[in-house]
């Protein structure tokens, strides 16, 4: 479970999350959608603490993120993330990139890692390319290799942050379908994205981020149907 | 022109020649290492959040980089012979150079490390590797390969520049040619022999380097 209690962040004088609460459960499918500059992404990346903030807390299973004394690295192998650029690394085969964090992290021997890439890259429909580097590889596949890559850790949450926006969009559809076959397996999901219909089908909750604040979370239905907040009801009318 | 060409001289110290250039090799190779490692570690250190640290590295860089390679020479041999602090040649152009060739690549590195976006190091850190372990496995290869050129152009550098060592009595091969030179008086024959050597070191270098930018690189 993920408890977030009245997160605030800034950067400089900028203040982008201006006091969140939201608790995810485990095994449930969240989306984050807002527009630009709504703090969505921001939020993501002070769950996995690759953002100080400024002050509230998030617990993860009970274990608070950016207390000094939590070993970050630790719980990092507990929350996966898939970022909006293409990360791949560059310098290894999709195989190399997925078993690297469980040598290094995990210190599982060579083999043992490769096995478990190789397993991994089949389950998101890549097995074929184990041998291919980033460069022979589309879009869509990079993404799919990232999210392999995540799951080589075995993680208990995922975070996608816009995981499809770079994407062209006859791509956008695989990446889409790998999320959704995380979803129906039971993975608990925070989804920071822009794809409404995807968010719809996908999510069991649905929460609406306007100028730092959470406007409005609700299931999918009503969310969409029934905004509750003109701002809810005006940013879905401009994106669809 | 009543010069008369003579190049048995040449041929009959060729292998002195050639031994000399194995200590050329020899210096640039361990300056390079030390200059290379030293260079990644006074780029970290510039964006040390110790102030004390920050400025150490600054002010290396800035001295190795804007005075001449010569007085950085004279400065470990003379400079510091001059306040008793006597150091063997060898070493002393071992130093000279390593503290050369760090500030360059310091700045090289800088350059390097820009060209990796940030999500990189987000990524690795993601998946729970720590700071070191994300440079070392992600960043740093991918540095590697951004400051190739640079490096072996430096690098090559540096094994020209071992010829200033003949200016504090080291017998590499500049040194060794001058010797040589003043026992025979084969001013012209030697200086082409040697420069040819020099030619040729370089370019076994460049094609060394290259045989390892493929090896490490492919793919990419």
């Amino acid at each position: 479970m993920i408890e977030i209690k009245n997160l605030k962040k800034s950067f400089d004088d900028l203040q982008v999350l201006k006091g969140i609460d939201l608790t995810v459960n485990n095994g449930e499918v969240l989306s984050v959608i807002g527009s630009s500059g709504s703090g969505k992404s921001t939020l993501l990346y002070c769950i996995n603490a690759l953002e100080p903030i400024d002050s509230g807390s998030i617990l993860v299973d009970g274990t608070s993120v950016h207390d000094k004394a939590t070993d970050v690295n630790k719980l990092r192998q507990k929350i996966g993330m898939v970022f909006q650029q293409f990360n791949m690394f560059p310098h290894l085969t999709a195989q190399e990139n997925v078993a690297l964090a469980p040598r290094k992290v995990k210190k599982m021997s060579k083999k043992d890692a490769m096995d478990l890439a190789a397993r991994q890259l089949e389950h998101v429909g890549l097995g074929e390319k184990l041998d291919s580097y980033p460069s022979a590889l589309s879009g869509g596949q990079q993404q799919r290799v990232a999210i392999a890559r995540a799951l080589a850790m075995e993680p208990s949450y995922m975070l996608f942050d816009e995981a499809t926006s770079a994407l062209d969009p006859e791509l956008v559809g695989e990446v889409e379908d790998t999320m959704r076959m995380l979803a129906k397996e039971g993975m608990t999901m925070i989804l920071v994205t822009h794809e409404i219909n995807f968010a719809r089908d996908v999510s069991d909750r649905i929460a609406f981020f306007h100028q730092g604040r959470m406007e409005e979370i609700n299931t999918p239905e009503q969310l969409i149907n029934h905004p509750a907040s003109e701002h809810t009801a005006k940013f879905l009318s401009n994106v669809r | 022109m009543d010069y008369e060409f003579l190049w048995r001289p040449v041929f009959q110290s060729l292998p002195q020649l050639l031994k000399s250039a194995l200590v050329t090799i020899e210096v640039s190779i361990i300056s390079m290492i030390i200059g290379l490692t030293i260079g990644l570690l006074l780029f970290f250190a510039r964006s040390s959040t110790i102030w004390l640290v920050r400025f150490f590295a600054g002010v290396w860089i800035e001295i190795a980089r804007n005075t001449p390679a010569l007085f950085q020479l004279f400065f470990f041999k003379f400079g510091l012979g001059a306040i008793g602090i006597i150091i063997d040649s060898y070493i002393t152009v071992v130093m000279a150079l390593a503290f050369n060739t760090a500030g360059y690549m310091a700045e090289t590195f800088r350059g390097g490390f820009k060209a990796i976006p940030s999500s990189q190091l987000n990524s690795a850190r993601s998946l729970g590797m720590t700071f070191v372990q994300s440079q070392c496995y992600v960043v740093i290869p991918q540095v590697l390969r951004a400051v190739w050129h640079p490096m072996t152009n430096q690098f090559i550098w540096v094994m020209l520049l071992t010829s200033l060592g003949m200016l504090v009595g080291l017998r590499e091969l500049s040194g060794e040619t001058q010797f040589l030179y003043s026992k025979t008086f084969r001013a012209f024959e030697f200086f082409a022999a040697t420069a040819i050597i020099y030619y040729c070191i370089a370019k076994l270098m460049l094609l060394l380097f290259r045989l390892i930018a493929w090896r490490l690189f492919r793919g990419q």
